[in-house]
């Protein structure tokens, strides 16, 4: 499958297999209307297979969730068909509106409109916990 | 403006400041009779706990100050559907520091992000309590004259007791300090606890005999098991009457061990262990109160 290189804008590379969609949607995608390839199950030398997004737009994108959903996953800028700066994402420190709190205790499930936070508080097993309640993140 | 939320968000620097002004209230109250003088706390409890609130309200009378109290959680705006975020603001036009009880866990911090002055977290579900810690650590430094180099003992619910917990994280930064953690295998302490413990190199020892242990412990903090843990009434009776502490119990422990719990009592104490001079519940209800007035004056910066 041959998909045209683009000239400007950003290619979320390395996604995990099959969380293609979800980052669409998670990093507000779906509200913009600008050119974007999703490619799914893509074959890839280091991961097997791999998900990876073209957007063909120089826009302002914060990339910072995708350190949660897809670890490894590489943000590449692209300016006039060059690579001009790759980044490798990391665990962010917070997540808002990501994930849900499922604790029946917690604030947020009677206050509906507060954003739902989790916090990184352990770096190693990747745990997030949320802020309100410390009620760890389930995957 | 600061708030209280958690024990963890006071360093033990502050800790310490804390524990000093509060014996310096005791030695001196009649310094200290005036000094919130002009100043209002709001109790807001959207949940009945009428000792806490008795406690903070005391503390601030005591103080000098006044107190504004919500009449009761079924007849407070919350019942009408009000967020947390907009009583938070509201309560700021008119009084000077928030102390709020709510059965939800996390309330007390929405209303911190959102108050304008002062929120002390009274206690939200059964996830923090921050000033019942405080009162066992005033309790702790005036019994034993130091946090350091001591054994402490919990026993009972030690997996949903949230006083263990937070003593815990609190005890767990003084040097020389080994904990003994004695409950039936049900209700042992969660495994993030233990990881924190581990990681940092703190010896601790789990076990489900109390009387075996007794002998080594400094302090030992007496928990309620709660019956609504349990799935039938079999299993809670039996555990529940393993972990009595009673006279006969307290034999082969220290002359100077101090007995604790957070308080109200079920039957896990016998009442016989109130005249030894090593029960200590009482004072902490006392030494809850003075810690509440050293903390109302910290956040209030007086
Ligand atoms: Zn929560």
């Amino acid at each position: 499958m041959n998909i045209d290189s683009i000239k400007n804008g950003i290619v979320l590379d390395h996604l995990t297999p099959g969380k293609g969609m979800e980052v669409y949607r998670l990093l507000g995608l779906d509200r913009l209307d600008c050119h974007i390839a999703i490619i799914k199950n893509a074959p890839s030398r280091k991961m097997g297979k791999k998900d990876i997004i073209k957007i063909a737009d120089d826009i302002a994108l914060d990339t910072e969730v995708l350190g949660y959903i897809c670890p490894g996953a590489t943000v590449n800028i692209i300016k006039d068909g060059k690579n001009v700066e790759k980044k490798k994402m990391s665990l962010p420190e917070k997540l808002v509106n990501v994930v849900t709190c499922h604790n029946p205790r917690c604030i947020t499930t009677t206050e509906q409109e507060l954003p739902q936070i989790f916090a990184l508080t352990d770096h190693e097993r990747a745990e997030y916990r949320c802020i309100y309640c410390e009620t760890l993140a389930k995957n | 403006m600061r708030s209280v939320i958690d024990i963890k968000e006071l360093s033990v620097s502050e800790i310490d400041e804390l524990v000093s002004v509060a014996k310096d209230i005791i030695a001196n109250p009649e310094k200290y009779a005036h000094k919130c003088e002009g100043k209002k706390l709001a109790t807001l409890f959207f949940e009945p706990s009428t000792r806490t609130r008795l406690s903070f309200e005391a503390a601030m009378y005591e103080l000098g100050g006044n107190v504004l109290s919500m009449a009761s959680a079924a007849s407070s705006s919350a019942s009408k559907g009000e967020s947390v975020a907009d009583t938070a603001q509201v309560i700021s036009c008119y009084a000077d520091i928030i102390a709020m009880r709510h059965p939800k866990e996390g309330a007390p911090m929405v209303a911190a992000m959102n108050a304008s002055i002062p929120v002390i977290n009274a206690g939200d579900g059964g996830h923090n309590h921050p000033t019942q810690t405080l009162a066992d650590l005033l309790t702790i430094s005036r019994e034993k004259g130091r946090f350091d180099n001591l054994t402490v003992g919990f026993c009972g619910d030690l997996k949903f007791g949230r006083t263990v917990h937070s003593l815990i994280s609190a005890m767990e930064r003084y040097e020389g300090v080994k904990f003994v953690l004695i409950s039936p295998d049900e209700l042992t302490v969660p495994d993030y606890v233990k990881r924190e413990l581990d990681k940092k190199g703190i010896p601790y020892v789990e076990t489900t005999d109390l009387t075996a242990v007794m002998p080594e412990l400094d302090i030992l903090y007496m928990t309620r098991v709660q019956q609504e843990r349990f799935f039938n009434e079999e299993d809670y009776l039996r555990l529940r009457d393993s972990y009595i502490l009673t006279p006969e119990k307290l034999e082969n422990a220290k002359s100077d061990m101090i007995v604790m719990h957070p308080l109200p009592r079920v039957n896990e104490i016998s009442v016989a262990v109130d005249r030894d001079p090593r029960a200590c519940y009482f004072k902490q209800v006392l030494n809850g109160k003075y810690m509440r007035m050293a903390l109302i004056l910290k956040l209030l910066g007086l």
